[in-house]
């Protein structure tokens, strides 16, 4: 199932479940990925049957230059503890330039998250290729063992906390 | 245009530092075209304090509101209702926008999130350069377009000082010589001559020297 907003197709929901009780960190995970490589890549996957954490929600773009900053800085407002952008290989663009702009402006937010504390390391910029399946997997486990490591995102802490807290006292 | 740069994450906090309700505040004028202050740097600065303050977990509302121009009445008395909502106005306009807001609505505090750095040119996408003084009487007619007023380190009318050393500035080896440039143009253009005229002292009282500056036009005005 997807939704389709400011014409990028959105595949699961980001938002904060209140109140979802999380005994071991389970992080969420954003991951842009372009149409023409990435996208493909993660469909090849499934037909592979490969294994890749759950943790990962994909959001369908047209090519990764359509990545901004307001996007990744959404996704980590929404809730995200990490997030990636998943590109063509350089030089492999399906529009010439796209992912070379996006690899740009990940840079650019990941300095912006170092600066207001959350840490530019929950964001990075992959690149593959459409017939890369185990790829795709694997840049999934990484990034997830990556922010499990990093522990839950410093914005989502204190909301997680006190939903546990609550669960708690509930249950 | 006006150029501008955002100022760090960490003043801007303490500069909305307390304040339940802040208006941020861009300018669709030179800050969008530049991308220091239009509506999509407005998005992300918010963002950006959203995060923090939930993060700091205290509640903040953040208002967001673009205006044509932050320089002319009438957009700015667009930002009206918003303002009187928001303890703190936040303007991603120059230094122009920031005044202009806190002239027409006197009992708001406004603050400023960019430095405004000078008057420019585009050189490349991403890249601003400065390229005039606002001197208040342009010689460029005398120079070959290229102002010895800004462009000079030390604004010297009459061709390069001693610092001038391979074509660049002792102040900045990244600086070109402005009279450098200017004799270089003047020679291709075959003007040289021009150069031989003795430019006398400067009126600096046309230019920022002779204290705020005002243009009227009678015929303009209603």
């Amino acid at each position: 199932m997807y939704s389709v907003r400011n014409g990028v197709r959105v595949m699961g929901e980001v938002k904060e479940e209140a109140g979802a009780a999380q005994p071991a960190f389970e992080p969420k995970i954003v991951a842009f990925a372009c149409y023409y490589c990435a996208y493909s890549a993660a469909d090849l996957a499934g037909s592979m049957r490969l294994q890749y954490p759950p943790n990962i929600r994909i959001v369908e773009l047209p090519c990764t230059g359509k990545v901004n900053p307001q996007m990744l800085l959404k996704a980590f407002e929404e809730g995200a503890d990490g997030v990636y952008v998943a590109g063509c290989m350089e030089g492999d663009c399906h529009f010439l330039r796209g992912n070379l702009r996006a690899k740009r402006r990940v840079k650019y937010v990941k300095g912006l998250l170092d600066e207001i504390g959350v840490g530019g390391e929950r964001l990075e910029m992959f690149n593959l290729s459409s017939s890369m399946g185990p790829r795709f997997a694997q840049i999934a486990r990484e990034m997830t063992e990556r922010i499990k490591a990093l522990g839950p995102s410093p914005v989502n802490r204190k909301a997680r906390a006190s939903a546990a807290d609550e669960d708690a006292a509930g249950g | 245009m006006i150029v501008a740069e955002r100022k760090p994450l960490e003043e801007i906090l303490r500069l909305i530092d307390g304040a339940k309700t802040v208006l941020l505040t861009g300018c669709g004028g030179c800050v969008t075209v530049h991308m220091a202050g239009g509506e999509k740097e407005v998005e992300v600065l918010a963002s950006l304090l959203r995060l923090h303050y939930k993060k700091e977990d205290k509640p903040i509302k953040i208002l967001t509101q673009t205006v044509t121009r932050q320089c002319e009445p009438e957009y700015v008395r667009e930002l009206a209702d918003n303002v009187d909502k928001a303890a703190v106005v936040l303007s991603m306009g120059c230094g122009v926008g920031v005044q202009f807001i806190a002239e027409n609505f006197p009992k708001a505090w406004v603050v400023p999130a960019l430095n405004t750095k000078f008057a420019g040119a585009t050189l490349e996408a991403g890249v601003w350069a400065e390229r005039c003084g606002l001197c208040g009487e342009c010689i460029l007619y005398k120079t070959g377009g290229i102002c010895p007023v800004i462009r000079c380190s030390k604004s010297l009318l009459n061709g390069p000082c001693g610092g001038s050393q391979n074509g660049k500035c002792e102040v900045d080896p990244e600086i070109d010589c402005a009279w450098q440039l200017i004799h270089d143009r003047m020679k291709d253009l075959g003007k040289l001559d021009l150069l031989l005229e003795i430019e006398p002292p400067k009126d600096w009282s046309k230019a920022r020297d002779g204290g705020p500056r005002k243009v009227m036009r009678e015929d303009m005005r209603f």
